[in-house]
């Protein structure tokens, strides 16, 4: 109890209120697919557990857009889950140390926490001339991904590129780049979309931390709890597409009556995500509501399979 | 021959980037930049639908999101040869300026800020004499002694837990960090004050684009979002807007200067020569007369004779990159064919970068904040030189302190004041706009069998073009010279120094094992590699690989 009561102290003085964060909470339950039952347990997740666990964060071919996506996460702040939830042990984006300090605290973290750190890898694989395209420290991203993932709890591949290839494997796909469970024939979490919606990412990791297991997934290793829907199915333009009210033209009276975008390009009948009901940047919209068509980025090869993206499926 | 020390990788920034540098006396004499990752954007938009480029090039990088996006639409528009409505256009400025705001203010406490800031030092601090301190030299909301008496405990309980995360082995306690503790807690306070702030700050991004990383909203002829241009949607894009520029003027500019003040010293490193910017925000269809920020050249830092930029003079060349030798070219011919062979790292006498050398007229140029102010100051811009000149009397150091990496430094704070400010004038122009009647974001267009057009953006980091060939209306070329290619790209034939490399030279270290002050000028720039790099050559069958130092 003791422990509650300080950190809705801290939260307090953060200005957020007790009411506010159960609130969040009961969010985040639901959209983990989890029974109100459990909302004071995922509370208690954030609680400041004596030991926070370890997470690895690897960068191989990417933007850093899945990186940028959670500093995003407003429920709860980065600083909370980096000072307080986890302990990120490696994460060239933000950590203070580089060159060969940051390749010793890396071999430091993987043997330290070996089998109990969660893998979060951002960014898909080279595997084209022995993974030369990608390096880090001089060594390539095939050669750093086969020795630190065998070593951790899970595997999280955040976003389209780690889970399926993303735009470095479009065609004519150059660098023979490879999601992160294609190149290295193994299982993982996937959590695509570019960039994922970080509270999926902070579900999981929430559920990992709960449960002690990761979240039932689909057939291409998402969990069910983000991707199990369509977005034409949670679309809250889907009357219109029922109606036949449809936007023939960008900025034309429809566009600004908010009609169905699927004459547009739309892809949402195809792609699996909770855009239409997590939305992004703290709920503030999603792509649709911003009259711009689905583009499908939550789905393997999108880039070669969705586009061209102006036209109707 | 000096020591020669490798650091890779090079930590917060974007992208894989490793720098080398040989160290005599105490200093840096000699340096080498060079790109470790290659994915082939430009290739993998050969033959798509001109259309879809911007969603593509977006994808070169997620920390300067947007920016490609509408260097893109901005080329294809050219090259339609449409003229987008007012609405589009300020829309498309405000997503920029949103985005200055957001990334400057990102790179200086989360990518720069420990360069200069030793944070185990904080817990040294008395909170009281913090409290004093923040209160002599800002104007923060947040503070006094019990705020940061707070703020100190978390960073105590922090490393009391013995897990010290992602500020693990970094170089604490280094002999070239000068903050004493007080300001060193100060900066840690607003170092998490200003990680919650970028998050609500992006959420402009997400009022008229759909989300941040990577709005949704830009399309060739203008801008989608004609739903959101209702009064509540503007009011939420203003009041972050206004909340994110008070951070700026009462928390950031106090800190650059309270931190430049114990570092003055470094107001005489990490210059460069030669400044181009394409300069940015329109304010009509006339460019570059009406935009905001200026278009101009300055060779050999004469500020008192700052020539127009001409795309036309822009070449990239290859001599000490990872391609077949071949004679300048100009991005509209831009070829892209690496070495058939293992490309050794050879940083001596041969190649060593698969980032190519941009010249303007056959020279290197500095791009970004800094190129942009001394061009806005030479000129006499009404926002920007009052602002540089009371930032230069506040801290007694003459113009000549702002070739340096401290002066890129306060650059980039300063034009994030221009900027912001000029952002709400840009509102009211919407507001008016809209309460006139006129609610149209996008013009018709027919896409041509074949046409060329070009995108000239000055983005967070600098001078950004995109040159798109349409044949047989798709893409037949598409070149884009970024700002992290002009800064961060090596030699030329004529042995040319990259501007990143000629900033390094003269660099004081301390301690070769622990290059921190290697990385103060190196992060000055705000490195973005993905970017940088991002061509290759499908059918080269060869395996790469580096000589592992």
């Amino acid at each position: 109890m003791e422990k509650d009561i300080s950190f809705y102290e801290r939260l307090k003085e953060k200005g957020v209120s007790r009411r506010d964060f159960m609130r969040y909470c009961t969010a985040l339950t639901a959209t983990m697919g989890l029974s109100v039952a459990y909302t004071p347990k995922v509370a208690e997740v954030f609680a400041a557990p004596a030991q926070r666990p370890p997470l690895i964060w690897l960068h191989f071919g990417e933007c850093t857009g899945c990186s940028e996506a959670l500093l995003r996460t407003q429920y709860p702040y980065i600083d909370e889950l980096v000072l307080e939830i986890l302990s990120v042990e490696y994460h060239e984006t933000i950590m203070a140390a580089a060159g060969h300090q940051a390749e010793e605290q890396l071999h430091h973290a993987v043997k330290q926490y070996e089998g109990k750190f969660i893998c979060v890898v951002e960014g898909s694989i080279a595997t084209k001339y022995n993974g030369g395209y990608g390096k880090v420290g001089g060594r390539s991203f095939l050669e750093i991904a086969k020795e630190v993932t065998p070593k951790a709890a899970a595997v999280i591949a955040i976003g389209t590129c780690a889970a399926f290839g993303g735009i470095p494997a479009a065609a004519p796909n150059p660098g023979g780049y490879k999601g992160v469970g294609e190149a290295l024939g193994i299982k993982t979490l996937n959590l695509p979309g570019c960039p994922p919606n970080p509270i999926n990412l902070v579900g999981t990791v929430v559920n990992y931390l709960l449960l002690g297991k990761l979240p039932d997934l689909d057939a291409n290793g998402r969990p069910l709890f983000a991707y199990g829907k369509t977005i034409h199915d949670q679309c809250p333009r889907r009357s219109h597409f029922e109606n036949e009210e449809f936007v023939e033209a960008f900025g034309s009276e429809e566009a600004a009556l908010g009609y169905c975008l699927y004459k547009m390009g739309c892809r949402g009948p195809e792609t699996y995500n909770n855009c239409p009901v997590a939305k992004f940047n703290d709920g503030t919209s999603w792509p649709v509501e911003a009259g711009h068509p689905c583009i499908g980025c939550s789905q393997p090869n999108f880039w070669d399979r969705m586009s061209p993206f102006y036209e109707e499926m | 021959m000096g020591k020669r020390v490798v650091v890779d990788p090079i930590t917060r920034l974007e992208g894989h980037l490793r720098i080398e540098v040989e160290i005599a006396g105490g200093k840096v004499v000699n340096a080498w930049s060079s790109g470790q990752m290659f994915r082939g954007i430009e290739l993998i938009l050969k033959g798509r639908d001109p259309r879809d480029a911007h969603h593509f090039v977006q994808r070169s990088c997620g920390v300067c999101t947007y920016v490609h996006a509408v260097s893109s639409v901005r080329a294809v528009d050219n090259a339609v040869g449409l003229t987008i409505p007012k609405n589009a256009r300020i829309i498309r400025n405000l997503l920029h300026g949103a985005q200055y705001q957001h990334d400057h203010l990102v790179h200086f406490y989360h990518l720069h800020a420990l360069d200069w800031v030793d944070i185990l030092s904080a817990l040294k601090a008395d909170p009281k004499q913090t409290a004093a301190l923040a209160d002599n030299v800002s104007n923060a909301k947040a503070g006094g002694a019990a705020y940061y008496r707070q703020v100190q405990q978390r960073i105590q309980t922090f490393v009391d837990s013995g897990q010290l995360g992602p500020f693990s082995n970094a170089y604490w306690g280094h002999p070239a960090y000068k903050l004493p503790p007080e300001a060193n807690l100060m900066a840690c306070a607003h170092y998490i004050e200003a990680l919650r702030l970028q998050a609500r700050t992006a959420r402009m991004h997400a009022i008229f684009g759909g989300k941040n990383p990577h709005p949704q909203s830009l399309v060739v002829g203008g801008v989608t979002c004609v739903a959101d241009l209702t009064a509540d949607r503007i009011a939420e894009f203003l009041y972050i807007h206004k909340e994110t520029q008070d951070f700026i003027k009462n928390v950031y500019i106090p800190d650059i200067l309270a931190v430049a003040s114990y570092y003055k010293d470094w107001g005489g490193i990490g210059g460069t020569t030669n400044f181009l910017a394409y300069g940015d925000f329109p304010g009509g269809d006339a460019e570059p007369d009406s935009l905001y920020l200026p278009r101009g050249i300055i060779k050999k830092r004469d500020l008192t004779k700052i020539d127009m930029a001409h795309q036309e003079k822009v070449t990239e060349e290859v001599t000490r990159a990872w391609y077949l030798d071949g004679p300048a070219r100009h991005p509209y011919e831009g070829e892209t064919k690496p070495v058939e062979e293992d490309p050794q790292y050879k940083p001596d006498n041969g190649k060593y970068s698969w980032i190519k050398a941009p010249r303007y007229e056959g020279l290197p140029c500095e791009v970004g904040p800094l190129a942009r102010v001394l061009i806005a100051y030479g000129k006499g811009h009404g926002d920007i030189k009052p602002l540089v000149d009371s930032t230069l009397q506040k801290l007694g150091v003459p113009a000549t302190a702002l070739f340096s990496t401290l002066g890129r430094t306060a650059a980039r704070g300063l034009e994030t004041v221009a900027v912001g400010d000029a952002m709400e004038g840009w509102i009211m122009e919407l507001v008016e706009n809209i309460k006139g009647g006129d609610k149209k974001t996008y013009e018709p267009y027919e896409m041509p069998d074949s046409a060329m057009g070009v995108g000239l953006n000055d983005v967070p980091r600098g001078a950004l073009g995109h040159w798109i060939k349409i044949e047989g209306g798709k893409i037949g070329n598409y070149q884009y010279v970024v700002p992290s290619t002009w800064n961060f790209g090596p030699r030329d034939q004529k042995g040319q120094l990259g501007p990143v490399e000629e900033a390094l030279i003269g660099t004081p270290v301390a301690d070769p094992k622990q290059p921190l002050e290697v990385l103060r000028t190196v992060h000055s720039f705000d490195p973005c590699i993905a970017c940088a790099v991002h061509v290759i050559d499908p059918d080269a069958n060869a395996v790469y690989r580096f000589k592992v130092l």
